[in-house]
């Protein structure tokens, strides 16, 4: 428990120092905050289509078995196969074997979060089945041996530079003299590179926005075209997507995508929108000849029926991300999970465990403005809360601060306690300032008084002189 | 790890758990059902409703400011004649990839005899594809394009430069709407192997948030309105 | 503070909720409030049994113990027309969470949504209930106002703070950039990660510095005492009062964190 503490608190301490992260970090800002707010206002809807979507989300969740098995069943009169999971390793190995079985040396993937938390690349790898990342951002956090720093932006911390000499690294068999300077040309570059993975991939695996129970379809969502390109040439397509992404018919999937490219980037339509049904049928003469869809628990099913069943409604769009001021001053990778900000603050105990993540809901301030943009109205403060709660029933934390916090509760519940005790402390901190109204340095308050001045009480309490007035004015 | 069957039965047991729910309840049963058949509309933005004038308008404006080029054309003479000054334009050799759509097999080709059609699944070599997009959604300038023999997926993303096709008449409002005409087509609940909805060219802004084109799809989308 | 004859019985009667950081660090502040409220029409008491809200504890993941202080609260306010805090974060605590909080509990949970009916923070109470549309006040200087989050997000108060200080004579408001972005305070959050905290303000300074304005203003303690404390530690010339010093025409006295030599 300390050492993830410690660990968090030291990829704060980096984060923080880290100029070119921070400024990175400032494009959030000025980009995708401000273009959401532009998309948003454009469609007056956009609070009565948010409704409808939690809506829609709560009514799937509370029937999700049996969308699920309206989904399975679909899928399979139409020749696909559905695999579920139950752990983040069932859902490696069914992936594994599934490729094994079609016999893959190369897997190429298009965007897939999940599989990310299941750590599926290393897995494959690790069986000799080479696994290429196509979505840009990821590919090249892949190339860097990292992990994404945002859910939709994965390099969002990088620059332009730092990008070129990966590539040139990377890119073997390249003239060296070649120009790398724009972004222009180092996206030239990878559509060449990744253009011949996808042509010789035995397997593609993406990831789904939506499973569409009504048409047994999955959905994704991409501008740079990794989506469709995963799902139509490889031969085998498998989808990986939890078991939450779930939703009934095709008008619920429209509802839904009208809210998620405006909360993502400000776009109103993300230029590629694929819903992949299954493998060829008669006609066909691209896709896939075998269609695989892996439903993951992972935890998901314990989150029901409780206090966080309302994360389940999340649609990965990335908003709360953009417009959280910690993740704006730490970035992504600090919070040390597949999933960061406060998405991730509320996601990662709860498959992770709160012993291994506890910093997560911790770190807020509660601005609440995570779920002021949230486009499915998830009420992420009051989540995070509640695992502090676990967290605080577990009393693990340090002992001076569960002392004092003793100390204080003891205190504020007894109002004639507390006011004598307050009415001796405040002139003595009033006193010990001096006439400088201010501490920079004071004992026990070097959390605060590290990177701020603490202003000092001011003589009295307001019970004090309010008391003292009162008498005045009877006499 | 549990056998298949036993996953499903173990992950769809945790749900009801979780759920306080039976597997037997009628009335859960019966609201799934119902919704799937009657798959009701949620609201419909105002922006998504026009008359067919209002719909090409908007689609071409939409299509435009995500990047794509649009062309009016009054007769199929036209289109191909668009088609062919797009190529040489362009300096793209006279070449084009289709699939076996009908309504594109009969354009008058022989107004531009030189451009060489070929037909079937892309080639990673096309430079230059025509589909013909079933229906399109004004509301965000989208396309729906279908696969199948007809118009081919690969015809969508493999080239440099794709181009599609549509009707006037079959450029409707909201995508409600445009999936009412696909499940005309392909019947109720089921839908061919898959559906692009396709937005403009491809782009990235992974890098530093600088927009570049032709991340892995086109580099560029000619979108051709016919009556 | 006017003597009990002079308003009439029939004026609502004012619970003021003084908060606990009010009480401490800045009891001015809780006097421009009961001066504000008599200006505007009303009596005010101040209960002695109070401390605090109880949203340490709550924000800590302990109910139980801000549930205790709550129906400590309620007891206490239960029999005021309204009761009004200067500052958004403990009349949020009031008005939105004790409902929350209590709900289960068969004696309270009527009573906190009783409660939280007529909880209110200062500057909405003064414009929406009161109907107070100006101050008799006089504070010749550039302001920028910051929106605490709470202000904004739990209680929807936007407007109020800025139409009572546009009748303020001489006063000039300078909108703040991002004003509705947080100052990094969070309560125990700006303890427990000080470095985040630390960055947030960070910025939230930048902004206020890029107006020029001579004095911040906001309506919450907790955001004052955190932006006080950055501008002192970047020694910066910016003065920061909460709204209530200006509308009452109390300014006269230091600012926060300022020095406080004998005059």
């Amino acid at each position: 428990m300390k050492d993830a503490t410690d660990s968090f608190k030291r990829s704060v301490a980096e984060a923080l120092a880290d100029t070119e992260l921070q400024r990175a970090l400032q494009n959030v800002k000025s980009g995708f905050i401000v273009k959401s707010a532009a998309a948003k206002a454009k469609l007056p809807e956009f609070g009565t289509l948010r409704a409808e979507a939690r809506a829609i989300k709560d009514h799937t969740l509370t029937h999700l078995d049996l969308y699920l098995e309206a989904y399975e069943r679909k899928v399979v009169e139409s020749g696909g196969q559905v695999h579920f999971a139950e752990t983040a390793a069932d859902a490696r190995d069914i992936v594994l074997k599934l490729c094994r079985e079609h016999g893959a040396k190369l897997v190429v993937k298009g965007k897939s979060m999940v599989s990310e938390e299941i750590g599926l690349n290393a897995h494959l790898q690790a069986a000799g089945i080479e696994a290429v990342e196509t979505d840009l951002g990821e590919y090249i956090v892949q190339l860097r041996g990292e992990t994404p720093s945002h859910i939709i932006a994965p390099v969002i911390h990088l620059n332009k530079e730092t990008i070129a000499a990966d590539f040139r690294r990377a890119h073997r068999g390249r003239p060296t003299s070649r120009r790398l300077n724009d972004p222009q040309d180092l996206v030239a570059e990878a559509r060449a590179v990744l253009r011949e993975k996808f042509l010789a991939a035995d397997v593609g695996i993406t990831g789904a926005n939506l499973l569409l129970a009504e048409t047994r379809s999955s959905v994704i969502v991409t501008s740079e075209g990794p989506g469709p390109l995963t799902s139509t040439l490889p031969r085998t397509h498998i989808v990986i997507a939890s078991i939450a992404k779930i939703v009934p018919t095709l008008e619920d999937a429209c509802t839904i995508l009208r809210l998620l490219a405006r909360s993502a980037t400000g776009q109103e339509i993300t230029t590629y929108t694929t819903f992949a049904t299954g493998p060829r049928r008669g006609d066909d003469p691209d896709g896939p000849t075998a269609y695989h869809v892996v439903l993951v628990d992972n935890g998901r099913s314990e989150m029901l029926g409780g206090v966080f069943q309302d994360m389940l409604r999340c649609i990965r769009c990335g908003a709360c991300l953009n417009h959280c001021p910690v993740y704006g001053a730490i970035g992504g990778h600090a919070y040390g999970s597949v999933y960061p900000g406060p998405m991730g603050a509320v996601l990662t105990p709860a498959l992770q465990g709160i012993d291994h993540a506890r910093d997560l809901p911790n770190a807020s301030s509660f601005c609440g403005r995570c779920e002021e943009v949230c486009p499915m109205s998830i009420p992420l403060p009051s989540m995070m809360r509640a695992w502090r709660e676990r967290d605080f029933a577990q009393g693990k934390r340090s002992r001076i601060g569960r002392l004092a916090f003793k100390v204080w509760a003891f205190a504020a519940k007894r109002p004639r306690l507390y006011h004598p005790l307050a009415g001796m402390s405040v002139p003595l901190l009033a006193r010990l300032a001096g006439g400088r109204g201010h501490f920079n340095r004071l004992p026990f308050a070097k959390a605060w008084t590290g990177t701020r001045d603490l202003p000092a009480p001011e003589g009295k309490t307001f019970q004090q002189l309010y008391a003292k007035a009162r008498r005045r004015h009877r006499q | 790890m549990s056998a298949p069957d036993e996953a499903r039965a173990i992950v769809l047991a945790r749900i009801r758990s979780a759920l306080g729910v039976a597997t037997l309840d009628r009335a859960r049963r019966s609201a799934v059902a119902r919704r799937l058949e009657r798959h009701p509309r949620g609201t419909i933005p105002a922006q998504a409703v026009q008359s067919p004038a209002g719909c090409i308008a908007r689609l071409s404006e939409m299509l435009t400011k995500q990047g794509a080029e649009v062309a009016r054309v009054a007769t199929p003479e036209d289109a191909v004649h668009a088609i062919a000054s797009y190529l040489s334009s362009n300096n793209l050799p006279p070449r084009l990839r289709m699939g076996s759509d009908l309504r594109l097999a009969a354009l008058p080709w022989r107004e531009a005899w030189d451009i060489g059609r070929v037909f079937g699944r892309a080639e990673p070599t096309d430079k230059a594809c025509l589909s013909r997009a079933l229906v399109a959604a004004a509301e965000t300038g989208t396309l729906f394009l279908a696969s199948g023999a007809e118009n081919p997926t690969t015809l969508n993303f493999l080239p440099e430069i794709h181009m599609v096709l549509i009707r006037a008449s079959d450029i409707v409002g909201s995508y409600e709407e445009a999936w009412g005409r696909l499940r005309g087509v392909y019947g109720e609940r089921s839908l061919p192997r898959s559906v692009n909805l396709i937005s403009g060219p491809s782009r990235t802004a992974d890098i530093e948030q600088t927009i570049v084109r032709g991340a892995h799809g086109p580099r560029r989308l000619f979108v051709l309105i016919l009556p | 503070m006017s003597s009990a004859s002079d308003a009439a019985k029939d004026d609502p009667l004012i619970g003021l909720f003084v908060t606990c950081l009010v009480d401490l660090f800045r009891p001015s502040v809780a006097f421009a409030a009961i001066k504000l409220i008599e200006a505007g029409g009303a009596r005010v008491e101040v209960p002695r049994a109070q401390t605090c809200c109880g949203q340490p504890a709550y924000n800590s993941g302990d109910p139980a113990d801000a549930a205790a202080i709550a129906r400590q609260v309620i007891e206490t306010f239960e029999r005021f027309d309204y009761v009004v805090a200067p500052s958004g974060s403990c009349a949020g605590m009031l008005k939105v969470h004790y409902p929350r909080l209590l709900a289960e509990d068969p004696q309270f949970a009527e009573r906190a949504k009783q409660l939280a009916a007529k909880s209110f923070e200062l500057t909405s109470f003064l414009v929406d209930v009161l109907g107070l549309a100006k101050v008799d006040a006089r504070y010749e200087t550039s302001v920028t106002y910051h929106d605490s989050c709470s202000s904004l997000r739990e209680l929807h108060v936007k407007d109020a703070p800025r139409h009572l200080l546009a009748s303020v004579a001489g006063l000039t408001l300078i909108e703040l950039p991002e004003s509705e972005v947080c100052c990094g305070f969070g309560g125990t959050f700006s303890v427990k990660y000080p470095d985040i905290s630390g960055a947030i303000l960070d910025a939230k300074l930048h902004n206020i510095l890029s107006t020029g304005a001579r004095t911040v203003l906001a309506g919450d303690l907790g955001c004052l005492l955190q932006i006080a404390g950055g501008l002192k530690r970047e020694r910066a010339n910016v003065e920061a009062r909460h709204v209530a010093e200006v509308l009452a025409d109390m300014t006269d006295a230091p600012a926060i964190a300022a020095t406080r030599e004998p005059r």
